[in-house]
């Protein structure tokens, strides 16, 4: 019988992040199991939890589920966040997509060795404010709506909010020619499931320190 | 208005090859359009076809649909080959990630140094053969049915095959450990959609050679060193 999903990851954002957002979102409590030595993911591996060997899993409704993008869209259409029909559904998909495209730029970034880290900082900046956010902009724009799909609440509104709080970590004034953006951001940050997401206290993870980085490397590596 | 689907690319397999076997798979005909120049690409970009500068981009249905997965998902769905329900889609979004991961190790080998090429092949077959194909035989062990997921064809299945021999162009005896996997290759082969796919003369593209590698550089002005990943 299904209890909480339950997540296995290291308490950090990595490709786990984006599911507790929409997990947080669709107002569903979740539980989380934290590796924190390779022993941890050794014991995963050899116990035929993680289908390829690697986390992200999350255990939810019978299932372990591997592969972000697999568990997100089981989560999204579960919850009803994934628009009405096939042609919502494919919005919503090149929308996250571009955001994932963009959010794994961002995430790489701690991981860049000290003498690439300026050029990839600019490219972060180039990407974010010459072709994902331009679009969204664009979207917002044409139809005048409050959501980026079929006028509700999708994972693809969970997702671009979230990606644009990191480029913000990056970038503090990075939505500053993207008005539609900023009061998107305003909006999606308002609703209950999302305010409560935000506070101090909830599962959301802080951004991964420098200093942390070792620490993770050596459960994966 | 339906026309054919028409896909947008440079003449070879890259990222649009998995929706050219999804679509041949479903009996689904497409016209190609192939990106030879700086000019086309730019023409594209400058209509406002392409939403994130990016090729792959397909029309279809009335929409310029770009982000390779977002295009298989729909053509996936479209067509029945996505499950029929829920938990079938899962089980289907998971395999299809798997050889998605897989695929992503032999994308760029094209691009990469005769040097990196050779450390490449031995990371691909190693992938293959003690991350990936393991999961997919033990499935096809566990359950005992002809296709993946659900007793019944899906993408899945299309997605394996395409990744079993674009594994096997890198070392033709890698599915020599794996019989259930042996099985699926040439029952999914003899489907006749696929089987026509197989055959010369079809819409599939040979392995990437130099030539292609010179388009794809010249057309997206992509000519830093590809590393391995």
């Amino acid at each position: 019988m299904s209890g909480k999903p339950k997540l296995h990851y290291f308490n950090g954002r990595g490709r786990m992040e984006s599911i507790r957002w929409l997990l947080a979102a669709a107002g569903v409590e979740f539980e989380e199991c934290f590796l924190e030595t390779k022993d941890d993911l050794t014991k995963l591996q050899k116990g035929g939890s993680l289908l390829f060997q690697q986390v992200p899993m999350v255990e939810i409704d019978g299932m372990k589920m591997v592969q972000s993008r697999a568990i997100g869209n089981y989560i999204a259409a579960k919850y009803n966040l994934y628009g009405k029909d096939l042609k919502e559904r494919a919005l919503i998909d090149m929308y996250v997509e571009g955001i994932t495209d963009l959010n794994e730029l961002l995430m790489s970034h701690t991981f860049q060795p000290a003498d690439k880290k300026e050029q990839h900082f600019a490219t972060i900046v180039d990407k974010a404010t010459n072709r994902y956010f331009p679009v969204y902009e664009k979207v917002l724009k044409d139809h005048g709506q409050d959501f980026l799909v079929g006028s509700r609440l999708s994972r693809a509104d969970v997702q671009l909010l979230e990606t644009i709080l990191m480029a913000e970590e990056c970038k503090p004034d990075i939505l500053a020619k993207f008005p539609l953006l900023q009061s998107f951001k305003a909006r999606i940050s308002n609703i209950p499931t999302i305010k409560k997401f935000l506070q101090p206290g909830s599962q959301r993870k802080p951004p991964l320190q420098e200093k942390d980085v070792p620490k993770v490397m050596k459960i994966f590596h | 208005m339906a026309g054919k689907p028409k896909l947008y690319y440079f003449d070879g397999r890259g990222k649009m090859e998995s929706v050219r076997w999804l679509l041949a798979a479903a009996g689904v005909e497409f016209e190609e359009e192939f990106l030879e120049t700086r000019e086309q690409y730019e023409k594209l970009l400058q209509g406002g076809s392409l939403l994130f500068q990016q090729v792959p981009m397909v029309e279809i249905d009335g929409m310029k649909m770009v982000q390779t997965r977002a295009i298989l998902s729909y053509i996936a769905a479209k067509y029945n080959l996505y499950g029929k329900d829920l938990k079938e889609r899962a089980l289907i979004d998971m395999y299809v990630g798997g050889t998605d991961d897989l695929m992503g190790f032999i994308i760029m080998f094209p691009f990469l140094s005769a040097e990196d090429k050779e450390k490449q092949r031995a990371v691909i077959v190693q992938k293959a053969t003690s991350r990936y194909f393991p999961a997919y035989e033990k499935v096809l062990k566990d359950h005992g049915q002809d296709f993946l997921v659900g007793n019944n064809f899906s993408w899945a299945d299309v997605h394996l095959l395409e990744a079993i021999l674009m594994v096997e162009e890198k070392k033709s005896d890698v599915l020599s450990g794996f019989p259930q996997l042996q099985a699926f290759k040439a029952r999914i082969s003899s489907i006749p959609a696929i089987k026509k796919f197989l055959e010369p003369g079809s819409q599939r593209k040979p392995v990437p050679d130099d030539k292609y590698v010179e388009t794809v550089r010249r057309v997206l002005r992509m000519y830093y060193d590809v590393k391995a990943n």
